[in-house]
C-alpha cells in the first residue's frame, strides 16, 4: 500500500471485526500490521509461494549433491574398494538427503527476507507516532486509496469500528507495501 | 483487551486432574511481553560470575586445544585400538544433546503441541550452542584440524576428492546441514521477537541493535504469511533432519564390523538415546532459569510434566534397545558378539561403566512414574543429571568397550583418559555454559509473539479454561 488511511486498534479481535467489515462492504485493498498472525486476516492473503520454491530448492540441492558425489568418486577420482561398484546409489543417499534439507531451508530464508523486502530498517510506517508498537500490542489497519471503494469517509467508519485513530498516508511519503 | 482480572486468572486453570495450564499468566498482551522482555533489561548481580565461571571452562577448552595442536594428539589418552574415545564420546553426546531442542521446535510444532511453545527457543539456543561443542571434537581428532577443510569437496590442485563411500564424510554434510538449518529456523522464529525488543529496549544504542537484528520486521500480513508457511516448512524440514543427523553418527559405528558396533538397531538407538539426554539437558537450563527468572506462569508444571513423560518414553526405548542387543548378542551366536556383550561389558574392566549407564539410564527414571516428582523441579532436575552421566557414559561404554577387545586378544589394549581429555570434556561444558548465558541476558528467551497468537487462539476456541486437559494436547 502506497497511500491511503491507516487505523490503529487495540486488539486483534477489534481488527479483525474491522477488517472484516470492509471487505464485507467491498474494500479490497486493505492490508494489516500484526504483533502476532491473525488468522482471520490472513485468510485474505494469497497463498505463500515460498514452499514451492523451497520444494524447487530442496531437490535441485540434493540433485547437485548427488552429482557431485558421482562425479568424484565414479568418474573423477575412481577407488575400487574390494570391487564394489564405484557408482553406488546407497551410499550416496544420506548426503543427498541433506543437501536436498540444506538447500531447501535456505531457499525458504532467503525467499522469505526477499518476499518481504527485509532487510529494510528505514520505513515510512515508522515515521507515525507509536507505530512500533505494532511489534507488542497494537493492530494497524490500512485502507488503500486505490481501492475502487475507497473515499475518505473510511477513517470515521473506521473509528465506529474501534479504532483508536485513523491517520492519513499520503503518496509522497513512500511506499509502504 | 479484557484478559486482566481474577476471573481470568480462574478461567486459565486448568484440568480437572489438578495439574497446570500450558499458560498461568495473564495481564494484557502489552503486559505478558513486558514480563517476557524484563530478563532482558533488568540487572543480574550473579551474570558476572556466572559468566566469569564459565568463560574459565571457555578458556580451559582453548588452552587444551592449542597444547593438543601444538603438542600432537598423543596428549590425549587414545592408542591403538582405541582410536575414538574422548574426541567422538563427546562429539556424539553433544550433538544428540542438540536434538532435543530440534525435536521441541519442529517435530512438536508438526504435532501442534502447545506445551513447546514456552520452550522452543530455549531449547534451540541449546540445540545450536551443543552442535558448536560437538562439531569441535572432530575437527581436533583428526590431529591436524587445519586441514579440516579437506572433508570438503572442492578442485585442489591435487585432484583429490572425498571418498562418500565412507560413512565419515556423510557426518561432515549431516552435521554442518544441521548447524546451518537449526540456525536459520531459530532466527526465523526470532525476528517478531526482536521488534518487540526493538520497541521496549530502555537505551537508543539497545534499540538500535536489536533494531538491525530485527532487519526492519514490521508485522504486515503479506510477511506473516509468508513468515507462517515458511517456519511451518522449516519444521517440516528438520522433523526428517534431526531423525538422519543421529542415524548418520550411528552409521559411523554400525557399518563397522567391529562387534558391538555392526548392528542394525543403532539408527533408531541413537535417536532415542539422543533426545532422551536432550531433555534431560533442556531440564537442567530450564528449572534453574524458570525459578531465576519466576517464569512458573509461563513454563508451568504442566511443561515439567510433560518433559518428565518423554523422559520416561525415551528412556523406554534406550533401555528396550540394550536389551534388544543382549538378546541379539546371544541369539545371532556370534562368539565375538556374545563376548564383548555379554562378557566384556557387564564384567569386563569396564564393568562399571556399564552398571551405571544401566542404573542411571534405566533404574533411575523410573521414579517419573509418579507424577508428584514429574512435577518436582528438584527431582526432575537430579534424575536429568543421572540421566546426562547416564547417557555419557553409555557412549563411552559403547566406544571403548567395543574397541579395546575387538577379534585378536593380541590387539587388546585398555584405555585410560588422560587429564587432557578431561579438561577438554568440562572445557566444553563451560563454553556451552558460557553461549547460553550470553544467549539468555541479550535474546528473548521465551517466544512473546508466539504465546501470545497461542493465548488468543486458546481463549477463541474457550480451552484455556482447560476443556481438553490431557498432557499432549495441553
Amino acid at each position: 500500500m502506497r497511500s491511503g488511511i491507516l487505523a490503529e486498534f487495540d486488539s486483534a479481535d477489534a481488527l479483525a471485526r474491522a477488517y472484516e467489515r470492509l471487505a464485507a462492504s467491498g474494500y479490497r485493498r486493505l492490508t494489516s500490521w500484526t504483533p502476532y498472525a491473525v488468522r482471520s486476516v490472513l485468510r485474505a492473503e494469497p497463498r505463500s509461494p515460498v514452499p514451492r520454491w523451497m520444494l524447487v530448492g530442496g531437490l535441485l540441492g540434493g540433485a547437485f549433491g548427488y552429482l557431485v558425489q558421482w562425479w568424484c568418486n565414479a568418474v573423477d577420482y575412481p577407488i575400487d574398494v574390494g570391487g564394489r561398484p564405484l557408482h553406488s546409489a546407497p551410499a550416496f543417499i544420506p548426503i543427498t538427503f541433506e543437501s536436498a534439507v540444506l538447500a531447501a531451508s535456505l531457499t525458504g530464508f532467503f525467499a522469505l527476507l526477499a518476499r518481504c523486502g527485509l532487510p529494510r530498517l528505514s520505513h515510512p510506517l515508522f515515521a507515525i507516532d507509536d507505530f512500533d508498537r505494532v511489534a507488542i500490542d497494537r493492530f494497524w489497519m490500512g485502507v488503500d486509496d486505490a481501492d475502487p471503494r475507497f473515499d475518505e469517509g473510511v477513517a470515521g467508519e473506521l473509528e465506529r469500528l474501534g479504532a483508536l485513530r485513523c491517520t492519513r498516508l499520503w503518496p509522497s511519503e513512500g511506499d509502504a507495501r | 483487551m479484557s484478559l486482566a482480572g481474577t476471573a481470568e486468572l480462574e478461567l486459565l486453570r486448568d484440568e480437572p486432574t489438578g495439574g497446570e495450564a500450558v499458560l498461568l499468566e495473564t495481564g494484557t498482551e502489552g503486559e505478558l511481553a513486558d514480563r517476557l522482555l524484563a530478563p532482558l533489561w533488568a540487572e543480574w548481580p550473579w551474570f558476572k560470575y556466572a559468566l566469569g565461571v564459565s568463560a574459565m571452562g571457555a578458556l580451559a577448552l582453548f588452552a587444551a586445544l592449542t597444547y593438543t595442536v601444538t603438542t600432537g594428539i598423543g596428549l590425549w589418552g587414545n592408542n591403538i585400538p582405541v582410536a575414538w574415545a574422548f574426541g567422538i564420546i563427546n562429539f556424539v553426546w553433544w550433538i544428540g544433546i542438540g536434538h532435543a531442542g530440534t525435536f521441541i521446535s519442529a517435530v512438536l510444532l508438526l504435532l501442534e503441541a502447545r506445551w513447546r511453545t514456552s520452550i522452543n527457543r530455549f531449547a534451540e539456543g541449546m540445540t545450536l550452542f551443543a552442535v558448536v561443542q560437538a562439531g569441535l571434537f572432530p575437527i581436533f581428532h583428526m590431529g591436524r584440524p587445519w586441514f579440516a577443510y579437506w572433508l570438503v569437496p572442492y578442485p585442489s590442485e591435487m585432484g583429490l576428492w572425498p571418498q562418500f563411500r565412507s560413512s565419515l564424510p556423510w557426518d561432515v554434510v549431516a552435521v554442518s546441514t544441521y548447524l546451518t538449518v537449526s540456525l536459520l529456523f531459530w532466527y526465523t522464529g526470532l525476528l517478531p521477537d526482536l521488534a518487540a525488543a526493538a520497541v521496549r529496549a530502555p537505551t537508543p544504542l539497545r534499540r538500535r541493535i536489536y533494531a538491525i537484528f530485527a532487519l526492519g520486521w514490521r508485522g504486515d500480513a503479506k510477511h506473516w504469511n509468508d513468515y507462517r508457511a515458511t517456519y511451518l516448512i522449516l519444521g517440516g524440514l528438520a522433523t526428517p533432519l534431526v531423525l538422519s543427523v543421529h542415524t548418520c553418527v550411528s552409521f559411523d559405528f554400525a557399518i563397522a564390523q567391529l562387534p558391538g558396533w555392526h548392528s542394525a538397531i543403532f539408527p533408531p538407538f541413537f535417536v532415542a538415546g539422543a533426545i532422551y539426554s536432550g531433555f534431560a539437558m533442556v531440564v537442567q537450563l530450564m528449572v534453574p532459569a524458570r525459578a531465576i527468572f519466576h517464569l512458573q506462569g509461563v513454563v508451568t508444571k504442566n511443561h515439567l510434566d510433560n518433559i518428565g513423560k518423554m523422559l520416561l518414553v525415551t528412556g523406554w526405548i534406550v533401555t528396550y534397545s540394550y536389551l534388544v542387543e543382549i538378546f541379539m548378542a546371544w541369539y545371532g551366536g556370534n562368539p565375538y558378539e556374545m563376548h564383548a556383550i555379554l562378557q566384556d561389558r557387564p564384567f569386563g574392566p569396564y564393568w562399571f561403566v556399564f552398571w551405571g549407564v544401566i542404573f542411571c539410564n534405566c533404574v533411575a527414571v523410573q521414579v517419573l512414574w509418579s507424577r508428584r516428582l514429574r512435577t518436582s523441579p528438584v527431582a526432575l532436575f537430579v534424575v536429568a543429571g543421572l540421566i546426562q552421566i547416564g547417557m555419557w557414559s553409555e557412549r563411552f561404554m559403547l566406544i571403548v568397550t567395543s574397541l579395546h577387545a575387538d577379534f585378536l586378544p593380541s590387539s587388546w589394549h585398555i584405555y585410560v583418559p588422560s587429564w587432557i581429555d578431561w579438561t577438554i570434556l568440562a572445557g566444553t561444558i563451560g563454553f556451552f555454559l558460557f553461549l547460553f548465558l550470553l544467549f539468555l541476558r541479550f535474546v528473548p528467551f521465551i517466544p512473546i509473539s508466539e504465546l501470545n497468537e497461542m493465548r488468543r487462539e486458546m481463549r477463541a476456541r474457550g480451552e484455556l479454561n482447560g476443556a481438553r486437559g490431557r498432557a499432549f494436547d495441553a
